[in-house]
């Protein structure tokens, strides 16, 4: 193994746990060098746990003077130690992306000397690739936190995205865990980068061009199962995020215990929470694009996501009133809360009912979830039923007909009660 | 009544120009080679011509916009003749009656064209994915691949503005037909007998740079190191990478 290979496996081995993948967003053009972003983001590959390979991920350096307890990297762990020079890693970048491996870079770091030395070296690497090498493609750049208002300003006119990660949804949390750690160092860059990117989107309606500043916008990670919130919790703080700070994407990544001697912590081997994770995500959708309002999802009475159902047809039931909804009739607004329509099924049912009352085999052909939606519509052939199931009734009949592919880890995880 | 043409669009076009002129309307197309003379079935050869084809193709842009024209130019690269029978009647009934008919899903036919539309497009975004370039002594960089439908003509635009700085070659070994980029045009080039032979998708009848062997090297260590054990999920990861495209991607086949 070559000296070069090894550090990349030490530093990708590192960088796997930070789950932000998207290559989307970003439009830049390709200006008489090399590269441009796709708008749509392109995967470049899938590894085996059936993540997405789409941008070089990986951590300029594995030192680190902090010591947070989930971390694979922490000051105290016995692991290799290796770092990078910024030469190797546009060179890893260059000759990957010409072969069309990746889609562009992910750098991130561990905080080696202080916070302005290490944002310094991945500005380096940043400008040197735009500058240089005339690099159009994605990059993918994690602010330091408490690194300087310049540094991180001009890294912005270079990256498309950034993102420095919360981790830990309370500050309760994150002191049991990483007592060297607070939110406060979060939002203050979130926020700093965020009315820069409002500031220059306001200037290019008076000026023609405008420097491209973090185009695809900023995002973060939450760290689910590793202390004890609720998804109440968690999606509070995540949509106070979207609100506040207008991020792209709150990323869930769920906890894969990889240190041992802390009892605040899931002890190795436990299984990551991954359906609480899926769930979070399906949630989180429906707040963006749903039209969803939190409280409809998750409440103080309800504070933890249904495992086995997700989220829009717990809802559902929980809110049967709103039911059947006649699909030849209702708004798209309504159709899309349909548990088991999504909203390309609903934008093609308003469109197509136009010419004609839509049936249940028309309804079927187009591609919404059956299963789930027979049970919350009326088409124009559907019998009339008086008086509606209970909730409990429809929930079993659904779980009775589908295939869950979480089905063997849900009764092998969770003990029975009764 | 079965219209045979030659295969090109432009072809394809001719018989919705023929179709209109001889106002015959219950037609099949289908192209010459594959076509089977059956006892009862009539047929008809068409002709392509530039001139005709231009005519109907204006005519459609005219009616349902550029991008929708563009959409039926896609569905007949997908080489399924269900598909060109649908887009067929599509653009048959755009003519008489009007471009609404493209929102129908409620219609067989429109429902038939819409998911060939959507398969297209999801081939040509796998390509722009999983094309793998190898680096030749001479700087060329080299890809085979063999695509579910003809996909090629949709990926040049996309290559030429990403690699515009290095010369490459996008080679269809199920089609026999490349794109050539020469850092400034594409062009599109066929191999001789000798060449075809020498090319499979593993190993390409090219001298490769000499750091080729270790880039690659490096990339499937990156691979193997950036997968989390504890979190493999095979199903899903067959779901995104099934294994007819496994041959075309380095870090999985070796």
């Amino acid at each position: 193994m070559t000296r070069i290979e090894e550090k990349l496996t030490i530093l990708a081995d590192a960088a796997k746990y930070d789950v932000s993948c998207s290559s989307s967003g970003s439009n830049r053009k390709n200006t008489g060098g090399i590269g441009n972003a796709s708008r749509s983001g392109i995967c470049h590959t899938y590894t085996e746990d059936g993540r997405c390979v789409s941008l070089l991920k990986i951590l300029l350096t594995n030192h680190c003077i902090y010591d947070c307890a989930f971390c694979v990297s922490r000051r105290s762990n016995d692991v290799k130690r290796a770092a990078f020079t910024v030469e190797e890693v546009v060179e890893l970048t260059m000759n990957f992306y010409r072969r069309n491996y990746i889609e562009g870079l992910f750098l991130s770091s561990g905080i080696f000397k202080n916070a302005d030395f290490t944002m310094e070296r991945l500005l380096r690497i940043v400008k040197k690739l735009r500058t240089e090498e005339r690099y159009n493609g994605y990059i993918h750049l994690k602010t330091i936190p408490g690194a300087s208002e310049v540094l991180i300003k001009e890294a912005g006119l270079y990256a498309d995205r950034m993102s420095i990660n919360l981790e830990l949804p309370t500050e309760a949390g994150l002191k049991l865990v990483a007592p060297e750690k607070d939110h406060v160092s979060v939002r203050t860059p979130l926020a700093l980068i965020n009315n820069h990117i409002r500031a220059y989107k306001a200037e290019s309606s008076l000026i023609k061009h405008v420097p491209d500043f973090v185009p695809a916008g900023q995002s973060t990670q939450i760290v689910i199962g590793a202390t004890p919130e609720t998804d109440l919790e968690v999606m509070q703080v995540a949509n106070e995020f979207y609100q506040e700070y207008q991020l792209k994407r709150v990323y869930y990544s769920g906890y894969v215990p990889v240190n041992d001697g802390n009892k605040a912590l899931p002890a190795i081997g436990t299984a990551p929470p991954l359906i609480r994770e899926n769930r979070l995500y399906q949630a989180d959708w429906l707040l963006r694009f749903y039209d969803f309002r939190l409280d409809e999802i998750l409440n103080p009475h309800h504070a933890q996501l249904d495992l086995d159902i997700d989220p829009k047809l717990s809802w559902a039931l929980r809110n049967l009133h709103c039911f059947p909804v006649d699909i030849n009739r209702a708004d798209l607004k309504i159709i899309i809360r349909i548990p088991g329509i999504g909203k390309q099924s609903a934008l093609k049912i308003v469109q197509a009912r136009k010419f004609g009352k839509l049936h249940e085999y028309q309804l079927q052909k187009i591609g919404i979830a059956w299963n789930r939606a027979k049970h919350f519509v009326v088409c124009a052939d559907s019998p009339f039923i008086p008086g509606y199931p209970a909730a409990a009734a429809i929930r079993n009949d659904i779980l009775k007909n589908s295939y869950s592919k979480y089905k063997t880890s849900l009764q092998g995880n969770q003990l029975s009660l009764f | 009544m079965h219209y045979l043409f030659d295969g090109s669009y432009t072809g394809f076009l001719c018989c919705v120009f023929e179709s209109f002129e001889r106002k015959e309307f219950d037609v099949t197309p289908v192209t010459d080679v594959s076509f089977q003379n059956a006892f009862f079935t009539e047929s008809r050869q068409i002709p392509a011509d530039a001139g005709r084809a231009a005519r109907v193709h204006a005519g459609l842009q005219n009616k349902c916009g550029k991008a929708a024209a563009s959409d039926f130019y896609r569905v007949f690269l997908s080489e399924d003749p269900q598909a060109w029978y649908a887009a067929f009647h599509i653009i048959r009934k755009i003519f008489r009656e009007g471009p609404t008919i493209l929102n129908n899903y409620g219609d067989a036919d429109l429902l038939f064209f819409s998911q060939t539309l959507k398969k297209v497009g999801r081939e040509r975004h796998r390509m722009q994915a999983f094309v793998r370039f190898k680096k030749s002594s001479d700087g060329l960089y080299v890809s085979v691949v063999a695509p579910d439908f003809n996909v090629l003509p949709l990926l040049a635009g996309f290559f030429r503005n990403r690699y515009a700085d290095q010369s490459w070659l996008i080679y269809d070994a199920k089609r026999k037909y490349g794109l050539l980029y020469d850092k400034r045009h594409i062009t599109e080039v066929t191999l001789t007998e000798a060449e075809k032979n020498g090319l499979s998708i593993t190993t390409a009848a090219v001298t490769l740079d000499e750091q080729e062997a270790a880039y690659e090297r490096l990339w499937k260590s990156y691979y193997q190191s950036t997968n989390i054990v504890s979190r493999r999920n095979m199903k899903l990861h067959l779901q995104h990478v099934p294994k007819r495209y496994w041959k075309y991607l380095p870090e999985k086949f070796g």
